[in-house]
């Protein structure tokens, strides 16, 4: 089973999903990022999906629970990349990742992270 | 991979492994089919949540597909078989979902509005077969 | 092989010329000039071959569909595509077809080896050719029918264009009757610009939409959302008054989306929501 890796840039943590995962995979990740947010006290966590073709409602899931305990533990988490189809089927599966926040890019994720980190 | 999938097929559906084999088999059939990106992301999606719910509700079973053709329209076909306890109250199913709150439901309803076509046929204690469709 | 069949396909052998010919007068005395002129002469012969063919496999107009009619029917059903992508009419498409009928029976009348099986042979010819007509016909009429849905797309793709404003601001002024697949198209060409683009803020302009009723506002929701999922923000605007009460009254729930009357005042908040300030220059 693969592990999704997890960079550390500064105070924040870095993860691309790039491979179609197994549920086991989303779950491990899950895990290892609240592992990683206590450990090195981040203030922010990027999830790039761009690669994904597909988010169901395991990811989105998965989504929603990375942002709710990273928040727990005081980091903010922002989702970026998700694409037009991706978001257009989440719509429609009626999947708002109600408390997830999004940005359109890496660049502008970051931004809202570096923004957040004022607060 | 195969380079071009017969009109019909199926996959077993044991594990979670096979459920990201299922999404891969329907990737390359709506490819094939040349369904537009949207079309083929809804029907992947829909694939994956009904290949989870053969495989945490009804103990493992198969995906069946079946390429249609009517006249000039094509359309794809999948049937998601278990054997397992079946639904009691489809009705309820099919209201249930995300929609609870709870986001344990089977999805039904969302994994409708993904598709042209939704049939579900079911028996207590014999199994359920969800059958999807979308037309080109 | 049926004796009719059998016949037929020698006289059509044996007399192919005067076929031809006869056929190109009749075919132009029908059309009077409305017909397509190039290529006849090519067609008419690979219909007299695939007419043959089918004749010598033992083809009858009962099974037009199978057998032996194969590279007929595709000569035929390439032919009328052509003639339908050029604009010409179906009567003279099958009109055509159908002026193969004359000749033969000049033809017939011209070998006269005796009364007997020559109405079988004539019944023949015309249960074919009319097969042929029917086929040509069918095969026609959806080529006209992809070229009207075809265009249909391509009129609907060019009455949403997606404009950028200017850095980080898309508009899409809306204009005509929303139904579900314009609402899908304008909804998909949207967000794939807010990614081109890495556009923070989409305007939506309704100020062209005649009706809004319960499944256009769902609509229109469903793309705020997907924009809103994907990080970037909307403005509807162009919000007439009979709209705002259709939505008040239909019990839709606008939940937070920004809304404006008119464009300008779209646009003037849009500056705002994107950290711009707009000033005159001092005279």
């Amino acid at each position: 089973m693969e592990r999704i890796p997890i960079l550390r840039m500064g105070r924040h943590l870095l993860v691309t999903i790039q491979i179609d995962m197994q549920d086991q995979t989303a779950l491990q990740l899950q895990e290892d990022l609240a592992t990683m947010v206590e450990k090195t006290g981040a203030h922010g966590v990027l999830i790039d999906v761009s690669a994904l073709e597909m988010v169901d409602s395991f990811i989105g899931r998965m989504l929603v629970s990375i942002s709710d305990i990273s928040r727990i533990l005081g980091a903010t988490t922002v989702v970026v990349g998700i694409r037009p189809a991706v978001a257009i089927t989440l719509v429609e599966l009626g999947l708002s990742l109600g408390g997830v926040k999004t940005a359109l890019n890496v660049e502008r994720g970051m931004a809202m992270l570096d923004a957040a980190r004022v607060a | 991979m195969a380079t071009e999938l017969a009109l019909t097929g199926s996959a077993p559906i044991g594990d979670e492994r096979d459920i990201v084999q299922a999404r891969a088999v329907v990737r390359t059939l709506t490819a094939q089919l040349k369904f537009s990106l949207v079309e083929q992301t809804k029907m992947i999606t829909a694939a994956s949540e009904l290949a989870r719910n053969t495989m945490v509700y009804g103990g493992g079973g198969e995906m069946r597909w079946e390429i249609l053709a009517e006249g000039a329209r094509r359309g794809l076909r999948l049937h998601f078989e278990d054997h397992g306890p079946g639904i009691p109250d489809v009705e309820q199913a099919l209201v249930d979902g995300w929609t609870t709150g709870n986001g344990l439901g089977m999805g039904l309803s969302g994994t409708r509005r993904l598709v042209n076509e939704f049939e579900i046929r079911t028996q207590v204690g014999e199994g359920t077969c969800v059958s999807i469709t979308r037309w080109k | 092989m049926r004796t009719e069949n059998q016949r037929l396909a020698d006289l059509l052998r044996a007399d192919h010329e005067n076929i031809l010919r006869g056929w190109t007068v009749e075919y132009h005395n029908y059309a009077e000039g409305r017909g397509l002129t190039q290529n006849v002469a090519a067609e008419q012969t690979a219909i007299l071959q695939g007419l043959e063919a089918g004749l010598r496999g033992d083809g009858d107009a009962g099974n037009f569909n199978t057998g032996p009619w194969g590279t007929l029917r595709d000569t035929l059903a390439h032919l009328s595509r052509n003639r339908a992508a050029q604009g010409e009419t179906a009567d003279v498409t099958s009109g055509f077809v159908l002026a193969l009928k004359r000749p033969i029976f000049d033809a017939l009348q011209r070998q006269a080896s005796g009364v007997e099986g020559q109405i079988d042979v004539i019944w023949t010819t015309s249960a074919i050719v009319d097969r042929m007509a029917q086929w040509t016909i069918s095969t026609y009429q959806k080529t006209r029918e992809e070229i009207i849905v075809r265009q249909q797309h391509e009129l609907m793709e060019l009455s949403t264009p997606v404009i950028k404003l200017w850095d980080g601001v898309l508009a899409v002024p809306v204009i005509g009757t929303l139904d579900s697949s314009r609402a899908q198209m304008v909804m998909e060409s949207l967000l794939e610009r807010l990614v081109e683009t890495g556009s923070e803020l989409a305007i939506i302009d309704i100020t062209g939409v005649p009706t809004v009723d319960t499944l256009v506002a769902q609509h229109l929701m469903k793309t705020v959302t997907a924009i809103r999922l994907m990080g970037a923000d909307s403005i509807i605007s162009g919000i007439r008054p009979q709209i705002a009460q259709t939505i008040v009254h239909l019990g839709i729930d606008l939940q937070g989306i920004v809304t404006k009357s008119t464009l300008a005042d779209a646009l003037a908040a849009a500056m705002r929501m994107t950290g711009h300030t707009v000033s005159r220059n001092g005279n």
